[in-house]
């Protein structure tokens, strides 16, 4: 810190650092607000005003006798009751939300390794096949899985056959939802560590070969190391979304046991009056989610990496 | 720890080849390299230093031949298994670890105890102790450069491999660093092999340069003796300026040859040539040659030219001339009289040069 003192009173001192022409400083500043100005419009419209408009909806009341009616009111019962009645379907969401990103991870890591690494001329076509799924709905791809794990498909059936498969079904169980979180969410996840591993200088790997770490050590210390900036952009894109998803549910899940991203889907669609507290849930899992981003980043964050 | 070979003495490449694909980018070489010396590998990209210096350090193996360190093999070995370290051109700083565990990294590997003390003592020595704490991103090119070299020198390896280390680094802070690296190399006395394509570089810092040209080595020497006398052609051109011309060798008298280049008789110091019959390429060094108006007496080497350009340079002046044969000759000739020779382009003007300074190499090589 102290060499950089000298260079701030430099940079302070307005003899030597005499300040530009205003004029350019205006047209210039005036031409990066132009630029803002599309952007910050469509995060306007379309985000902070619905996301202080679902805050108001959150706080109101409902009309007693009238369904589906609701006023205006500082109201905090709708997060009691979203944080009381449906404390089970948050814990089930960031159960299988994290059990699809630890999986999704340990997936992707060998995937995008084997992709920056050993592939040579193959790259470009395991690239394709990564993001080839994202040609089709996400809807229509979540219903063939409903059909890959269906009971009566060879996925049950060799399983059944080799025994290892107690309850005899597959469908309409958590590890169905988890599988599909895990599929759908597995091209977030190896993109972003794809792109850090092939960004690494393979001069820095061949430099913990040189410094006595066996092949092992090298990835444990230094290349793996290298590539958290990915894993960690990897894990928050797979748990974020997986976190919020009903898809998955919906259509691979068992009928009870939702996630919470099925409660406010009922809630705001199949329940009269359910916009409160459906409102109070979506708040709610944005804060949690927020509040375990933030300790997660805080951990292992890796801002000071290059 | 497992696999690792300790191994004490000279380095010796025994007819190393290494192929990739039809390409053959090192060819049968053998090499010497006694311990404790500051050798040079030198020559243009693509001659094959760059993978001569990784057959040694193992990031290569060899198509054929052998590595050996004294009389241990290394052949074939892992780079984590030899007692060999680099300092690679693009330093290859480990950018997640501080500049002190970047330097303890090789020690800790070979469970030294003292590892971090031993990382200090590096950081010591290349006057990087004040940086420890950083990460190679807040560092600038220049003590990146010393942190690498630290984090190879710490192992105390038996050979240190230097891959152009100086190549990103300005001319100020490149000479800086050629002093810096000389003192630091006798200081701890390993034997340093250092590769460049800087002619200047390899000359100041190097006991001994081997100049490599197409996967071969085309002459290995001190520096003066390099420069002083090339064997090819390529040698000629590559290390220093050299005037040269193209003859045929006539006649000899004494101990001399005498070459007839269009008409004009020059003569070459029989030891000082490796042809002796037939073509001949002759060469002077810049220095070597005087400049006069007049047709100096008794000299012998005497070609008639016509000035192009001047530089004065202060403490000398450099001259491009024409040459009848259509070549163009630069002449380096220091100010040391009082009288200056007053040249303008278009002067006519005698070369002259002692026998003795001249070398003859063979006209198709290089």
């Amino acid at each position: 810190m102290s060499a950089l003192a000298p260079v701030s009173q430099v940079a302070g001192d307005p003899a030597v650092h005499p300040a530009p022409p205003a004029p350019e400083t205006q047209k210039r500043s005036w031409t990066a607000y132009l630029l803002l100005l599309p952007g910050v419009l469509w995060l306007g419209v379309f985000f902070i005003l619905p996301l202080v408009q679902l805050a108001s909806v959150s706080l109101q009341s409902r009309y007693p006798g009238f369904p589906g009616y609701y006023y205006r009111d500082v109201n905090f019962d709708n997060y009691v009751a979203a944080l009381t009645d449906y404390a089970p379907h948050f814990a089930r969401s960031f159960l299988y939300a994290g059990l699809a990103t630890f999986l999704a991870f340990v997936i992707a890591y060998p995937l995008a390794y084997a992709m920056a690494f050993k592939a040579g001329r193959w790259r470009n076509l395991m690239m394709i096949c990564v993001i080839a799924p994202f040609f089709t709905s996400f809807i229509l791809r979540t219903f063939a899985w409903s059909q890959i794990l269906a009971d009566e498909g060879w996925v049950v059936g060799v399983l059944s056959f080799l025994n290892l498969l107690p309850g005899g079904s597959i469908i309409n169980t958590p590890v169905a939802v988890v599988a599909g979180l895990t599929y759908n969410f597995l091209p977030f996840m190896v993109l972003p560590i794809y792109a850090s591993l092939e960004r690494a200088d393979p001069r820095v790997i061949e430099a913990g070969g040189d410094l006595y770490a066996n092949g092992f050590t090298t990835f444990r210390t230094v290349t793996l190391p290298m590539s958290m900036p990915g894993v960690l952009a990897g894990t928050l894109l797979t748990f974020i979304p997986a976190a919020g998803d009903f898809v998955n549910m919906e259509l691979l899940g068992p009928q009870r046991g939702k996630m919470v991203g099925n409660v406010i889907n009922d809630q705001f669609l199949a329940i009269p009056g359910g916009y409160p507290v459906a409102a109070a849930l979506s708040f709610t899992l944005m804060a949690a989610i927020l509040a375990m981003v933030f300790l997660y980043v805080r951990r292992f964050g890796t801002e000071e990496l290059v | 720890m497992a696999g690792f070979r300790e191994a004490r003495g000279d380095l010796q490449l025994e007819s190393v080849t290494k192929t990739f694909g039809d390409f053959t980018a090192v060819d049968d070489i053998d090499l010497h390299v006694p311990r404790g010396s500051f050798f040079a590998l030198l020559g243009p990209s693509g001659c094959g230093k760059t993978t001569t210096l990784r057959m040694v350090a193992g990031l290569e193996q060899p198509t054929a031949g052998r590595v050996l360190i004294g009389d241990t093999d290394l052949t074939g070995s892992r780079p984590y298994e030899r007692p060999v370290n680099t300092v690679f051109q693009s330093y290859a700083l480990f950018p997640h670890l501080t500049i002190r565990d970047n330097v303890a990294f090789g020690p800790k590997r070979r469970k030294d105890k003292d590892a971090v003390k031993s990382a200090a003592d590096a950081l010591e020595l290349v006057q990087m102790t004040q940086f420890a704490g950083r990460k190679p991103a807040q560092l600038s090119g220049g003590q990146q450069q010393r942190v690498a070299l630290a984090r190879a020198l710490v192992n105390h390896p038996e050979v240190l491999l230097l891959d152009e280390p100086l190549g990103a680094l300005d001319l100020k802070l490149r000479r800086e660093m050629q002093v810096e690296l000389k003192r630091i190399q006798t200081e701890v006395g390993l034997t340093f092999i250092h590769v460049t394509h800087d002619q200047e570089e390899a000359m100041t810092m190097a006991d001994t340069v081997a100049v490599m040209n197409r996967g071969h080595i085309e002459q290995l020497g001190a520096p003066e003796e390099l420069y002083d006398l090339p064997r090819t052609r390529f040698v000629a051109n590559f290390l220093g300026q050299a005037n040269t011309g193209v003859g045929t060798i006539k006649d000899v008298d004494g101990d001399h040859l005498v070459a007839d280049v269009l008409g004009t008789p020059v003569k070459i110091l029989k030891s000082r040539s490796q042809v002796h019959e037939g073509e001949v390429l002759f060469g002077v060094r810049p220095e070597k040659v005087t400049v006069s108006r007049k047709q100096p007496e008794g000299v012998g080497n005497d070609v008639k030219g016509t000035v192009r350009d001047v530089s004065f340079l202060g403490v000398a002046t450099s001259y491009l001339v024409d040459m009848p044969s259509g070549t163009t000759w630069s002449c380096y000739e220091q100010n040391l009289d009082v009288e200056p020779l007053d040249l303008r382009p278009g002067d006519e003007v005698w070369l002259t040069w002692n026998p003795g300074h001249a070398f003859g190499v063979p006209v198709d090589a290089g």
